[in-house]
């Protein structure tokens, strides 16, 4: 990978040890989980972003394509999740490219925590690695600091203790895939509900050997009503000091077009034989 | 030391409309409590219908402007067309996800239309490239838990631009007022397929 650019980064820990507090980035404080069942894997997230206690975004996509076979579900910092997912993704492409084979998620997985772990935990990205490969179906969790575990049923993120107490009270072996998407739902919505960190909608998507399926906002607990009434101010309501209108077929008239004949005035260009 | 976002102050502010964007900016530049000048535009135009807001440390929102700028034209040269609103909101996203580990501290707003479907697209960013679609509104800078709740109250799906003009100049305008760092007049551009409008709003001078 080309790396990071550290050229402003003496500035800031400057001001930080002068006591200016660091940027508060986009997190997912999230509910995020998965579950294997007999023929597949499902993950499913909330679709909440805050920035401190300001959701930031209320409908945002938190589970990430990897390749057709694999996809990741991500909590903690945001930009994290997408770009180290985005980064492993185009890794693993090139490999399977260049091996010929279909990209497996134990490679995946690896790829991750080595990237993760190199970076001890400063890239923030907490995540749920879920895939059907040749060598079977796998589900993983993958924390910033590069530890990993290979589990029937995960969770992650600030709703992750919500979610886990539906797994722990309705989990059971042999699940079939009804029951895995219904029970993976119903952890989010635990999440959504229970955790002031999670919100909005259910994502889920459904990995099998034969196709991957993302149910993009697949339950809709907390659609907002249309207002009763509307608040469109008169026209004419803001003052206005100054107007410049700009208008596309005027833009032709700053620039000049000019046929320049090749045989003008000018010497040849002297080009070596 | 307060933080570097809230040093110079400023608000910033993104729409989506009928066929339309609108984005908005104040013009305050400040060093904390004092004004150092009323004549700071925030927003910033890198093509026919493509638009950046940037809100922060002022000292950052004049580096990254102006690198934009650099990179706009370089992709210009090399690609021999103009950079769509998406293209550029994903050259945003990850310039400053290079400096995830010392970040330029701005909030950027993307605003625009796409070149070829005219389809309006706007978005916002944490310092760090995070990129936020929304098919609503984007806010930003110091003003941005007020602009969350003008624009949550008044915005509302396929406003015609002049409405839409009305709506965010509204939202801007009150929200600046409840915000000692924001304000001392605004910005409001409104992007449609044929044309751009600019408008310098009058606002409070305190």
């Amino acid at each position: 990978m080309p790396g990071f650019d550290f050229s402003n980064y003496n500035r800031n820990a400057a001001l930080h040890a002068r006591g200016v507090p660091l940027p508060k980035a986009t997190s997912t404080g999230t509910t995020i989980v998965g579950c294997i069942y007999d023929g597949g894997v499902v993950i499913a997230a909330d679709t909440r972003a805050t920035s401190g206690p300001i959701v930031a975004d209320k409908n945002c996509e938190k589970l990430h394509y990897i390749s057709p076979n694999i996809w990741c579900a991500g909590a903690g910092t945001a930009a994290d999740t997408e770009f180290t997912t985005a980064l492993i993704s185009s890794q693993l492409e090139l490999h399977s490219l260049s091996t010929g084979r279909k990209p497996r998620v134990v490679t995946c997985m690896t790829l991750l925590k080595q990237h993760l772990f190199r970076y001890q935990g400063y890239i923030g990205a907490y995540l749920v690695v879920a895939g059907v490969d040749p060598t079977g179906t796998h589900l993983f969790t993958v924390h910033a600091h590069g530890s990993t575990d290979k589990l029937p049923y995960v969770t992650m993120g600030s709703g992750s203790l919500a979610a886990m107490s539906v797994f722990e009270t309705q989990w059971r072996p042999n699940l079939t895939q009804e029951d895995a998407v219904k029970l993976c739902s119903d952890a989010i919505l635990s999440g959504i509900f229970n955790d002031l960190g999670s919100g909005s909608n259910v994502d889920v998507a459904i990995i099998t050997k034969e196709k991957t399926t993302l149910k993009r906002n697949y339950i809709k607990p907390n659609e907002r009503t249309q207002k009763l009434k509307s608040y469109k101010f008169a026209r004419g309501t803001t003052n206005v000091l100054n107007e410049k209108i700009i208008h596309k077929a005027d833009l032709g008239n700053f620039v000049t077009v000019e046929e320049i004949s090749v045989t003008g005035p000018g010497d040849k260009m002297e080009v070596d034989a | 030391m307060s933080s570097p976002f809230s040093i110079n102050g400023g608000a910033c502010v993104a729409m989506v409309g009928k066929d339309c964007v609108a984005i908005a900016c104040d013009l305050r530049l400040g060093l904390q409590a004092l004004t150092v000048s009323n004549n700071f535009p925030k927003v910033f135009q890198y093509g026919e219908h493509v638009f950046l807001g940037l809100t922060g440390l002022a000292t950052d929102v004049a580096t990254v402007s102006d690198l934009f700028r650099y990179k706009v034209n370089m992709y210009r040269l090399r690609e021999e067309r103009a950079i769509a609103p998406r293209t550029f909101a994903n050259l945003v996203s990850s310039s400053l996800y290079e400096r995830r580990f010392g970040p330029y501290f701005v909030s950027p707003v993307v605003a625009g239309l796409d070149p070829k479907t005219g389809e309006p697209f706007i978005c916002g960013f944490d310092s760090i490239g995070c990129i936020d679609f929304a098919k609503d509104f984007i806010v930003s800078g110091t003003a941005s838990d007020q602009l969350f709740g003008m624009c949550e109250s008044l915005w509302e799906p396929n406003l015609p631009a002049e409405d839409l003009f009305e709506t965010i100049s509204q939202a801007l305008l009150n929200a600046v007022d409840r915000d000692a760092l924001s304000g001392w007049g605004a910005h409001v551009y409104i992007i449609e397929k044929d044309k751009v409008t600019k408008r310098l709003l009058k606002g409070r001078q305190d």
